[in-house]
Formats: structure tokens, sequence, C-alpha cells
């Protein structure tokens, strides 16, 4: 058996301080046993020769200094795998939630997981239909990205990722799919409408979903992630299938870190959230990929709710250095009751340029979404500009300009939820929306392109 | 040795005992695994470590072995092409060894030691030799010769070399020195946080030609030069890295991926074997040295990637050549070094830096430079260094961009207005600056054109009023501006989106030669020029702007890189405003 201590000498937030132990290592799981007799776990963050500091998943309420029996069970976090995993439901440190059985473990995995071999990786180049236009569109997404959604509260986040968790296919092709999700101290309902839309769409079947809710411990959430992350390297890399991971919010897990970081008296960086929030989130972020010579693959979309929708606050600002570019939403086309207010222009996706073009869309796609990027940037200035001189005052060309950013706005970027449009359909009202526009305007766009697809509109 | 052990574990700042007699950044290997670390603080007996590898499963009690030597890299034939962690272990190796994801422990020799070099001496028995003279060479691919350079401490007589077919831990020369006979293998190792040694430094005054429009002509970098390119995320850092690693006229290229994505990281191994070298059609991974410690790779490992790198690169420069070292981003090195000094609880500087990172970053720029190296032939080589930087939130104020800034003499400034309009490379011309065009005036003008800087200043004017004009423009509306104003607006705008950008995705417009940047902007600056004039001569600007060669400029960019199709459009210039003047366009 493991030896117990009882010298716990201080708690200090999530933190707990176990004095005079021996052969305790960094990283090690440790079991709490409170006075009651009631189990919480945890892991040690520090440790001397003297004492060791460990970080309480599931809180310190209800512990005390005298009667709390602390074990180190010699070994990391770890998750129990198997094919049985999927269909199922956890709480936040992985035990069953849905009344089912404990899953009979194939695998013990390490939670925290081992760096991908740069050497190893393959470059995402498949293009991912999500049926939603101003993603396909102009900022498409390949397997094995991490695209996040930056959103605001009460911004349709939770619809925009259930709607491409449901439409989400790679052309021409019928494969293995699996959908994780991990749940960082959202509410019920958010939680409840993620699992009504999956049972409702049968993708519950093929889901594993990881639920720490608002009322939950929040030092829980640190693991959350990290779990969702080993479930799916596992479906990925063994069970070879294409693996989309969910993670909302991420927000909640760095208020978590920073909790903890506060707990510790680290010196904080930037608006108190520690200087490491760079490389915990990149040791995240990057689970996601593809790996050469192994068929299945990881693509992650973290949700994160920006405080006071500031992309320069900490979370939404090292999350973009980190992601392969961002989905930005937008309160102004939310407010003008557009959905998916999807701000296509501080929107970006890095990899889009290997998987798009011909045989994987069309040959046109990059250079009509170049066009669309500039004629809707210049038609967004000509608006601030019809704005304060009036409308009258703006030249010819400009006013086209204003003409296209709108008809953009209401007819490619604005779809139903259930309205799943092909990449060529999207590319077509592309088209119909750049014929509004001169075509010596369209210099994103090579001749051959032109010649094939821009023709007069009255003709 | 002495017994040293662990005492205290704190992610990846390790604490032991025992460790009399160690000295400041010797290295050391902990616990059963041998993890390596680097000692970063000495307290009496007590050792500080930073450890290059995830210690969790380490704790006190555990043993540390002392080496006694500092952290070092090799360097010898082998080190092209290959791609290695921060603390120079092969990737590719260690893949085929553990697998696909980057375990801890593994210990592998950076260099190749079985493969065989043909070694071709240079140099004959008898001869006298200094520190730094190449005594012969490798063919290490087809774009590099390795020279094999006399170290620092073996300079006199040789005794014995000859050529043929050697590993790298084989002798291939003894030379007699003051000290003794040294044998001299291809192979030797290098403390990476020590500059090596030159004879004398250079002012740089030679262009380091890149094919991006907007660095040659209006921001140019010098051979032997610094430059940082700051920006937001999103606003095209990392493909401006990666076009300078492609396109620069460099001879090598070490490029360090420091705490940044992976997948960044697999596109430069995937496409650097199949992309080809512009003037030898090579595949630019033979001329490439690859340090990848991306950002879930341990933090203090990134800490030292940028040294393994510039110590590689200043190796290669020894030689004679023109290197180029890439390092995306400095910002997650500092940030490394933030991590460590908060774990070791020192006072900390503005946002939680420590006092000593300007005095890092100055150090590590100062490397840079144009060079005599060592050696009695007094060859010339240059070491140019571009360092991306990713302030939080773009803000340029941010201690590691102002830290920079004060050492480097170029600064392309990205901006994420840009990027949103999709004007890519996305670097603002009013912001940005160099402090080599100077330097590298007689070189245009003698190798390029003799009004090549001329053209520079004009097209900079022509930018600078447009931003005035706009501001009218803005305040009263575009009617109120006179018909030359609003010719100098359309140029600008010429300027802007027929030459300044560029798409790095297109196969023609990757790369713009000198000659080529100059016809290009010699043709949109004529049209500037014949437009006035035609206004002068009473021609209305509606008339002038809808003359049919704007769309012929506008395509410039897409035409092949020889002169008759681009003087061409200079002539249709002339032909179009010869009509206008008729009446008869």
């Amino acid at each position: 058996m493991y030896k117990e201590y009882l010298t716990v000498s201080n708690i200090v937030g999530p933190l707990l301080i176990v004095e005079k132990i021996r052969e305790v290592k960094y990283g090690e799981l440790v079991e709490i046993e409170t006075a009651a007799g009631l189990l919480r776990r945890g892991t040690v963050l520090d440790v001397s020769t003297e004492r060791a500091v460990v970080q309480v998943f599931e809180g310190t309420v209800g512990l005390d200094v005298d009667r709390s029996r602390v074990r180190f069970l010699g070994r990391s976090q770890t998750l129990g795998v198997s094919e049985e995993i999927i269909g199922r439901v956890f709480d936040g440190s992985g035990r069953p939630k849905d009344g089912g059985p404990q899953i009979i473990a194939k695998k013990q995995l390490e939670i925290s997981g081992n760096p991908i071999n740069p050497d190893a990786r393959d470059y995402p180049s498949e293009f991912i239909e999500t049926g939603i236009s101003s993603i396909d569109g102009m900022n498409p997404l390949v397997r094995g990205q991490k695209l996040p959604l930056f959103s605001g509260s009460g911004l349709p986040h939770a619809r925009i990722a259930a709607q491409i968790a449901r439409q989400a296919k790679v052309l021409g092709k019928k494969e293995k799919f699996a959908v994780v999700f991990g749940a960082m101290g959202i509410t019920f309902e958010e939680a409840n409408f993620f699992i009504e839309d999956f049972r409702n769409t049968g993708a519950l079947e093929r889901a594993v979903l990881f639920l720490n809710l608002a009322n939950e411990p929040p030092i829980e959430r640190i693991a959350t992630p990290r779990l969702a992350l080993t479930c799916a390297e596992y479906l990925a890399f063994e069970l070879d299938m294409h693996v989309l991971v969910i993670l909302v919010d991420m927000t909640f897990y760095a208020e978590a870190l920073r909790e903890i970081s506060a707990a510790r008296k680290e010196i904080p960086g930037r608006r108190g959230y520690p200087g490491y929030l760079y490389t915990d989130l990149a040791s995240m972020y990057e689970r996601a990929g593809r790996i050469k010579g192994k068929t299945g693959s990881i693509t992650l979309i973290p949700i994160l709710t920006m405080p006071e929708d500031d992309k320069t606050h900490p979370i939404a600002d090292l999350t973009g250095y980190i992601t392969e570019g961002q989905i930005m939403l937008s309160r102004e086309l939310h407010r003008k009751g557009i959905y998916p207010p999807i701000d296509v222009l501080p929107s970006l996706s890095r990899l889009k340029d290997k998987g798009i073009g011909a045989g994987k869309t069309r040959e046109d796609h990059a250079d009509v979404l170049n066009q669309i990027f500039a004629c809707y940037a210049r038609g967004k200035e000509a608006r601030e500009l019809a704005l304060i001189l009036g409308e009258a005052s703006l030249s010819d060309l400009d006013k086209l300009y204003l003409e296209f950013s709108d008809a953009f706005e209401t007819e490619f970027v604005r779809q139903s939820e259930f309205d799943a449009r092909s990449v060529i359909e999207t590319l077509e009202i592309g088209w119909r929306l750049l014929r509004l526009i001169p075509r010596a305007e369209l210099k994103r766009i090579r001749l051959e392109y032109l010649d094939r697809y821009y023709y007069e509109r009255n003709k | 040795m002495s017994q040293a052990k662990v005492i205290r574990v704190a992610g990846p700042l390790v604490v032991a005992s025992g460790c009399s007699g160690a000295k400041m950044y010797d290295m050391v290997k902990i616990g059963q695994l041998g993890l390596i670390g680097e000692i970063i603080e000495l307290r009496e007996d007590q050792a500080f470590i930073q450890v290059y590898e995830d210690t969790t499963g380490i704790g006190p009690e555990e043993p540390v072995r002392l080496t006694g030597k500092p952290l070092s890299v090799e360097l010898g034939p082998g080190l092209i092409s290959s791609i290695y962690d921060g603390i120079q272990r092969p990737l590719d190796v260690i893949r085929s060894r553990e697998g696909n994801f980057v375990t801890r422990g593994i210990e592998l020799p950076a260099i190749n030691r079985e493969k065989k070099w043909d070694f071709i001496p240079v140099r004959k028995k008898g001869e006298a030799v200094a520190a730094g003279d190449i005594l012969g060479e490798v063919e290490e691919t087809a774009l590099v010769r390795h020279k094999i350079m006399v170290p620092d401490d073996a300079g006199g007589r040789i005794k014995e070399i000859k050529g043929g077919k050697y590993t790298v831990e084989e002798v291939v020369a003894r030379i007699e020195t003051a000290a003794g006979l040294k044998e001299v293998r291809m192979i030797q190792t290098w403390s990476i946080r020590k500059q090596r040694n030159v004879n004398k430094r250079l002012m740089p005054d030679e262009p380091l030609t890149t094919g991006q429009r907007v660095l040659d002509t209006l921001f140019p970098l010098a051979k032997g030069g610094t430059a940082c390119v700051p920006g937001p995320f999103g606003s095209g850092k990392t493909v401006v890295q990666h076009q300078l690693a492609k396109w620069s006229d460099a001879q090598i290229i070490v490029f360090v991926a420091c705490g940044e994505r992976g997948n960044e990281v697999a596109d430069l191994l995937l496409s650097f074997p199949e992309l080809k070298d512009p003037r030898t059609g090579r595949p630019l991974l033979e001329r490439t040295v690859i340090i990848a410690n991306t950002s879930n790779m341990p933090v203090a490992a990134r800490e030292a990637s940028i040294y393994t790198g510039m110590t590689i690169a200043e190796y290669f420069r020894d030689m004679g050549y023109s290197v180029a070292l890439m390092a995306d981003s400095s910002s997650r090195w500092a940030e490394a070094l933030r991590e460590i000094s908060g774990r070791m609880e020192e006072m900390p500087g503005e946002e939680g830096y420590p006092a000593y990172l300007a005095s890092r970053i100055a150090e590590f720029y100062e490397r840079a430079g144009k060079v005599i190296c060592l050696g009695s032939d007094e060859r010339h080589a240059a070491l140019s260094v571009i360092g991306a930087v990713s302030p939080p939130g773009g803000d340029l104020s941010d201690p590691v961009v102002q830290a920079t800034l004060k050492v480097v003499k170029v600064f392309w400034a990205l901006d994420d207005r840009l990027a949103n309009m999709r004007h890519f490379p996305a670097i603002n011309w009013l912001l940005s600056y160099s402090l080599y065009s100077e330097n590298i005036k007689s070189f245009l003008k003698n190798k390029v054109a003799e009004d090549f800087s001329d053209l520079r200043q004009e097209a900079m004017l022509l930018l600078e009023e447009e931003a005035e004009l706009r501001e009218i423009a803005r305040l009263v509306g575009v009617e109120s501006l006179s018909a030359k104003e609003r010719l100098i607006l359309e140029s600008a705008r010429s300027i802007r989106e027929d030459f300044l950008h560029q798409n790095a995705f297109h196969p023609q417009d990757t790369y713009t030669s000198m000659r080529k940047q100059y016809l290009m902007l010699r043709s949109i600056l004529h049209f500037h020029h014949q437009g006035l004039r035609a206004l002068e001569e009473g021609r209305t600007l509606e008339s002038v702007l809808a003359l049919k060669v704007r769309e012929r400029i506008s395509q410039m960019k897409y035409i092949a890189e020889e002169d008759a199709g681009l003087l061409g459009v200079y002539l249709e210039i002339d032909g179009s405003f010869k009509n206008l003047r008729e009446g008869q366009e």
C-alpha cells in the first residue's frame, strides 16, 4: 500500500502543502482523504526535500490541516482507454457521468502527453467542407488544423460549433469520424444544447464528452482539456479515426490556471495571468495535427469568449499566436441579425493555401477569396466614409464597392443554421457578387480565371 | 566527481545540492533518465539547473551527474539538411528510433558518426597554417562545400595531411604546434554561449536580396545586417520569414523555429526538399539547417535553441559563406527566459521579464555582422540575422520589441490593418525603415541600375504624399482634390497594388529579381510622369485613367523574368500616351 501522510501544514486556495515527505516525484498523482472519508485527487506542483505543494482538483473546501490523509500514487494522471470510450459521457476528471459502467481500459495513457516530433508531422492539406460559406469560401478549415472561434458573451458560438460538428466532411470521402467534446466551466444549458444537438443528429454515438460545468470545481478544468485530447490522440492515431475536438470555453480554463498561479504567489504576467500561459496553452493546442503514415487526424476548434470583445486580451492573443488562424465573430453582424455572424476580415485560416485549389476545391478558389477580401475591405471603408460625408460624396466606384459589401453580408455570409452549402455553391455566390465590380478592378484574379468565370452582367 | 543530488523540482527548474566545483553554464544530467540540464545559478554548493526536458517523475534524492563541460554543439560535415531540437538532437533520427512522439532522456550524437566523407586537402604537408585556415574541403551537398578549418588552438606546421574517405571522428591532419602535435578531425565542438572568433569586423555594404519587392526596393537588408519583424498574430510574420528562408541570396540558411507551431515546421520540412534554389536549381534543403523547438516542446530548450542556431550559423560564416539566420520568434525565447527567471524568484523588470532581457537581446544580435574570417587568406563572410517578434496584442511598446529595436538596423513593421485587407506582405511602408539604404547605394548603382535609388526615393515620396492626400480626402471629399493630386493618389495606389503587393503562393509572383523589380517600378513611375505631362497638356484625368495599358501594368508581376515582356510594358505606355495625345484613345 501507499504511505499515508498526516502532515498537511498549510492549505492556500487550491493548494495543499504536505511536510516531511519522502520519495515524492514532480507531477505525481495524489489522493487526499478528507476527515469524512471522501476522496479527492491532486497533483504535485513543486517538491523539495522537506515538502510538496499539491494542487487539489476538486478544490480544498472542507479539507482540514489535522485530519486529511495524503497518499502519493507514484504515477501521473492517466486516462484508461479502449474502443468502448466512444459514445460515453465523463465528468471533468474522467469519471463516467452517464450512469454507465467504468471503461475496461486496454491502455492507461498519461494525460500530459508527449510532444509530436516535428519531423513526424504531416502537413494538413485536406479541405474540410463545413457547409458554411464564410468558413469554406473565405477561411477554409483543413484536417489537422487548430482553428479557434473567437467569440464574446451573447454571441452564437455554440450554434456555429454544433453546425460545424454536424456538417463537416471531407469531399468525396467516407471515413471513420468522431467528435470529442471538452467543456470547461460552461453552464448546464450550454452543455445540454450540445448534447441534445449531438443526440438529435445521431452524432452522440460517435462522440466522447468530458464535462466540467460552471458549478463544478474550477481546478478540475486544468485536467479536462487534457483528458479530451488524450482521448482524441487514442482515437486518431491508434484507431485511425478523424477526430474533431471542440473545447469550450478556454477563457475559464485560463482563469483556473490564474487561480493556481496566484495561490502559489508567482510573479504574474499580463492581467494577472501566469507568464507560462503561452507554453501551457501550446502544450494542448499543439496536440492537434496529422502524423506521417497514420490515417487519423486531430482537428481542434477551441472556443473562447473574449472579455469585452478585446482580441488583445492575453487569452485571445496567446491563442492566436499558437493556433493556425482564427474565426472571429462580430457583434455588429449579430445585431444586424446575420447568422453566422462571422467577420471575415479579421478571421484567418493559415493553412488554407494547401487545402484549396484545383483537385481540392476549385482552381479559382484562392484568387476569388483574395479578391473578395480586398473588395469587402474597400466596401467597408466606403461605408465608413459614407457615414461621415454622406453617400453622395462617394465616387461611382466606391458606391459599387458599398453595394458589394452589403450584398456580401446578406447573401454570402448569411445562411441558415441547417443550410449546408457545397463549396462550389459558395464560389458561385462569390462570382455573382464580384460581377458587381468592373473587371479591370479585379486585380487579384488571374486573367485566365477572369476569362473563364467573369462575364458581363447583362449578357 | 562529487555526489550531487536533487533537492527540489519546480517545473523546468531543478535545484541540486553537493555541486561544489561545478561551473556556471555547465551541462548536467539528472536522474536515472539522464535528463539534460544547464546550471544557471550557483549558491554555495547548490546549483540551480534549467532542464531541457519535461521533469515529470523526477523527485528529491535522485542523482545528478556533473559533466564539467559547457553545453556545446557539434560542428562538422552532416549539419546541412538536418533538423535538430533546441539542444541539437537530431529529430529525424529520434523519430526513426523512438516513434512519432518525442520522449525523454534520449542521447544521440548530433552528427552522424558512421557516414564517410570525401576529404580533399587544399594544403600540403610542411606548409605553415594559422588558426582558421582551410585545410581541405568536403562536398557536403551539391550546394555546400564544407571547409575543414584549423581549430583555434592548432596553428603551426602541417606534419601530415591526407585525402580520402573519412568519418568525422577520424584524423585527417596532424599539425605541429608550439604546444605539441595536434590532431585535426572534421568534427569540433563549440560552447553555444560563446561567440566564435573572427579576424576583423566590417561595415555591411551589399544588399541581401530576397525577391520580395517591398523589402528589396524600399527597406533593404544588408548582408551582415540585422532586421526585426514585429507584428500581431495573423499579420504574416511567419510567411515573411519563410519567404526569406526560401528566396534570400544567402549561401547558407539557418532557420530557428523557436516556440512556434509544429505545422509550420512540417511545412518547411516538406516544402524545402521540393523548392528549387532560383540560382542553382537544387533543392533549398541542401543549404539549410533547421532548429525546431516547437511551442509544446520543453521551454528551457527553447531558451537554448537560438544560441544553438547562432553557433551553427557562425561556423558556416567562418568558412567564408554568406549566412542568414532566421529566428521565429524571439518573443517566445524571451518568454522562456521569463519563465525560468520567475521560477528562480528573481526580481522582475518590465512585464515580468528579467532585468537582463535587453542585454541578452543586444548580445544575440551583435553576433551578426560582415567580417574578415580567421585565417591567412582574409576571406570575407557575412552573417545576417532576421528576428521575428510577436508582441502581445501587436503592441510595439512591448519590452522585447523595444529592446530589439535598440539594436537592429532594419525594421519591417507588419500591420494587421493591411493584413485584413489582404495586402501581403503586410509591411507598413510609412512605419518601416532601413538604415542600410546609404551603405548599399553604390552597390545598387553598379549592379542594378544607375537610377535605382532615385526611383526608390520617388516611390517613397509618392506613398508619403498619398497618406497626406487621403487624410485631406477623408475630411473634405475626393472631388476637392486637383486632377494632379488625384493622379498622385492613383499612382500611389498602383505602387501599392501592382508593386508592393506580392503573393507568396503564386508561382511567378513569389520571387522577383532585382532587375525585374527595377523594370516594374520604372514602368509604374513612367506612367505617372506621362500622366502628369498629359494633364499639363490639357487632357482630362479620366482619359488618362481609362488607358488600357493600366491593366498591363497591374499584370506585370505575373510576367516571366525576362526583359522583353517588361520592356514591352514600358513601350506600350509610351504608345498609349502618344495615341492619347493624337486623340485616338
